[in-house]
């Protein structure tokens, strides 16, 4: 358990299947044999898995920790688990497979590093594992690693698995999605090559889940382009000092590097940095700091500075595009109003126009008058007023947004930026 | 303050840390009127730690608030007041004996867990005071219902938590929109583990209660749990006390949180501890939660923390 301590970052995980795909088992399984459960916790599992009516220990139990997911066996809502190994320690969030419950899983997989599917190996891909694999393309996952579960009930045939796997990747294609695929023949429920390597998979040269899990890089480089600080907060101290909070995206920057203020365009250079609100020369990508600037300028929530090389500007403009998922009963039509939150800065927008609809089944752009619930599909938006913003495929920490009604101020969709002029 | 994340070059706590003053600060800003809890325990120590971060070198922008059951230890309760004292903060006591002496609630009788009650007075101060948002010091490792909890968990004008309703929060962006009447619970440590917390107090040097390192203390084991004698806690005709070598993992009321046997005398005896534990936080120690599956969920949705 030193992983705390270790340099290496947590590896965030989501994972996503289809309902009884073994999901539930497979996570149970890997906290199990991490032996990440507590004494206390399986004794409670096996008191409920009696009180459910189930024949074995069931290890669903341990993160269907809703009443409502106990009683109908099915998961509703993410659920994180932290677990670590020796070599890197793990944020798992469980999300649930059942179509009704989509947005949850956008939740879970958005700030996911790895998307681990689950297919059941009988059944291949169902409509579920295309709709997961949209999102994760959606929301710009870098490395899926593909379960194919359930091996044991067809005898552990290789056909069977690569068919599955062939038919994945053919989806990915198609999808033009920038991701790595892992895929490993399992059985959650016996554990085969979930933590260690099953005799009954011979032709299989591949690592096993936990494995991987441990070895895949992140590459943040590829992630982060360009320095930017969305000013959330203006701290104020003493008589002069305005620290502009919010957290750094790029960098590194330092002390005496020069600064743009978007959308309006000022000019400054940094005077001093605090990090988690200590005194700094230097601050790196992913830290919280405050920077106080040189020059009297104005500077207020929402607003986001450029730092260093300004040829990584964002763009300043009132046009997007964006690639949805559509997370609220109120279907998205041409000339509805929501507001959008993009960083720290909320702004009226204006729908122009529906673009299309992925279709469930095939993925298939089709064109439509509007989005309804869990929809994934493009729009065009006027905003209200300029933001400065980039594309997610140029920044992936600044290129999202959410959609917000201004009724109910539910938050009806997470979106991608795809254009912005 | 001792050493930093940054100098002790800990990945893991370094982006914790920022992630949940980015919270605090994204929080502060899309409410009106926030507050933070602060019970005295570790976990809301280093809430208020990384508030005080979060705004620095400015002040705290908002007041701190102690749901005070009348069954807290001495030592909790001195060390909140040096606490306030020393970063000079305002500290607002919302008090569960005030609830019974109104009548909001009916007193459980001296060995009765006020745990519960306290939903009650938090929900009265939250209304009495106007606030849109409180601070707490929640992680979801401590419980299978908050391990459902979003960051931001949204509660109808009665405090209950609804968990078929949460709101997505696609790519941790927080909208803390609310109507008149409303008001969110913030959890900026969701991620964290006890372990996490324990690290973070250690390279951090953030000041804890005594109890939470070991000493000797007359106990009385009741329903396999050890209870420190005194105060709420009298000894049954059947029962006899005893003096044991213990600490505390959690502190809370002192009718039901239990005390483990431990010579953990420091961090980084605690932190040894902790790593080779077998047993959860709150199977340890919380008499209230071993009665149901769901007990944590019931007492969310009525307004609990
Ligand atoms: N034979 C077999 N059964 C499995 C396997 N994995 C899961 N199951 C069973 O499939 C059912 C659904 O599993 P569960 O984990 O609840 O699915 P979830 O809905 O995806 O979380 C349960 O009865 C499991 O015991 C496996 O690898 N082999």
């Amino acid at each position: 358990m030193s992983a705390t301590r270790t340099t290496t970052r947590q590896l965030r995980i989501a994972t996503a299947g289809s309902v009884d795909d073994g999901k539930s088992t497979l996570i149970g399984r890997l906290l199990h044999d991490t032996k990440t459960i507590f004494e206390d916790q399986l004794d409670a599992v096996i008191k409920a898995s009696r009180r459910y009516g189930d024949q074995e220990v069931n290890l669903a139990l341990l993160t269907d920790g809703l009443r409502a997911e106990r009683e109908q066996g099915i998961t509703i809502d993410v659920a994180y688990r932290y677990f670590a190994t020796p070599r890197r320690s793990f944020v798992l969030a469980d999300t649930p497979g059942h179509a009704q419950y989509t947005r949850n899983m956008v939740t879970g997989a958005s700030v996911s590093d790895v998307s681990l599917v689950l297919v059941d190996a009988r059944h291949g891909v169902v409509e579920q594992t295309r709709r997961h694999l949209g999102i994760a393309a959606l929301l710009g996952v870098r490395h899926i690693v593909l379960a194919v579960n359930k091996m044991d009930l067809v005898t552990w045939s290789q056909s069977s698995y690569s068919a599955v796997v062939d038919e994945v990747e053919a989806i990915l294609g198609d999808l033009h999605a920038d991701v790595t695929l892992h895929p490993v023949p399992v059985s959650a429920l016996q554990g085969d090559n979930v933590v260690d390597r099953s005799p009954n998979t011979p032709w299989f040269a591949g690592a096993t889940i936990l494995d991987l899990l441990e070895s895949i890089e992140i590459d943040e480089s590829a992630v982060h382009v360009g320095a930017r600080l969305a000013v959330q907060w203006t701290i104020r101290a003493g008589s002069d000092y305005r620290g502009y909070a919010g957290r750094l995206t790029g960098g590194p920057i330092k002390v005496g590097d020069e600064v743009v203020v978007l959308p309006a365009g000022l000019r400054s250079t940094i005077r001093t940095l605090t990090v988690s609100g200590v005194a700094a020369d230097h601050a790196s990508p992913g830290e919280a700091i405050a920077i106080e600037l040189r020059d009297h300028v104005d500077v207020g929530r929402g607003d986001v500075l450029v730092v260093g090389n300004a040829t990584l500007s964002p763009v300043v403009g009132r046009e997007i595009d964006v690639d949805v998922c559509w997370m609220t009963d109120d279907p998205a039509v041409e000339g509805r109003h929501l507001v959008v939150k993009h960083l720290t800065r909320h702004v009226g927008a204006t729908i122009t126009s529906v673009g299309f609809r992925l279709d469930p089944t095939t993925l298939q752009p089709t064109p439509t008058q509007s989005l309804a619930l869990n929809d994934l599909g493009r729009l065009s938006l006027r905003l209200d007023h300029a933001i400065a913003a980039d594309t997610a495929r140029h920044n992936r920490s600044t290129g999202h947004l959410i959609l917000i009604d201004e009724t109910s101020n539910a938050t009806a969709a997470a979106a991608t930026i795809i254009a912005i002029t | 303050m001792s050493g930093s994340v940054r100098s002790e070059g800990s990945r893991v706590l370094a982006e914790l840390e920022a992630e949940a003053i980015t919270i605090i600060r994204e929080v502060a800003a899309e409410t009106r009127a926030p507050v933070l809890l602060f019970s005295g325990g570790k976990d809301s120590a280093v809430l208020l730690h990384l508030a005080l971060k979060a705004f620095s070198p400015g002040r705290l922008p908002f007041p701190v608030m102690h749901v005070d059951t009348g069954h807290n230890f001495d030592e909790v309760l001195s060390y909140r007041d040096e606490f306030v004292a020393r970063h000079r903060l305002e500290l607002l006591v919302a008090s569960v004996e005030e609830s019974i002496r109104r009548g909001r609630v009916s007193d459980p009788g001296p060995t009765g867990s006020r745990n519960r009650l306290q939903s009650v007075t938090l929900l009265d101060a939250i209304a009495e005071h106007r606030f849109d948002a409180a601070f707490g010091g929640g992680r979801r490792d401590e419980d299978k219902a908050r391990a459902k909890e979003r960051m931001l968990s949204f509660r109808d004008t009665r405090g209950r938590w609804e968990p078929r309703q949460q709101r997505p929060e696609p790519w941790n962006m927080l909208n803390a929109r609310i109507r008149p009447g409303e008001h969110l619970r913030a959890f900026p440590l969701s991620n964290w583990t006890e372990l996490d917390i324990w690290s973070y107090i250690g390279v951090e040097g953030i000041p804890l209660p005594n109890i939470y390192f070991s000493h000797r203390r007359v106990v009385v084991e009741r329903s396999r749990m050890l209870l420190a004698v005194g105060g709420p806690v009298v000894l049954e005709p059947h029962e006899s006390a005893f003096e044991e070598t213990v600490r505390y993992r959690t502190v809370g009321d002192q009718s039901c949180t239990g005390a483990v046997r431990s010579h953990a005398a420091t961090v980084d005896d605690v932190i040894a501890e902790t790593a080779a534990a077998r047993i959860t936080e709150r199977g340890a120690t919380r008499a209230d939660d071993g009665i149901s599956d769901a007990a944590m969920e019931d007492r969310k949705r009525e307004g609990y923390f």
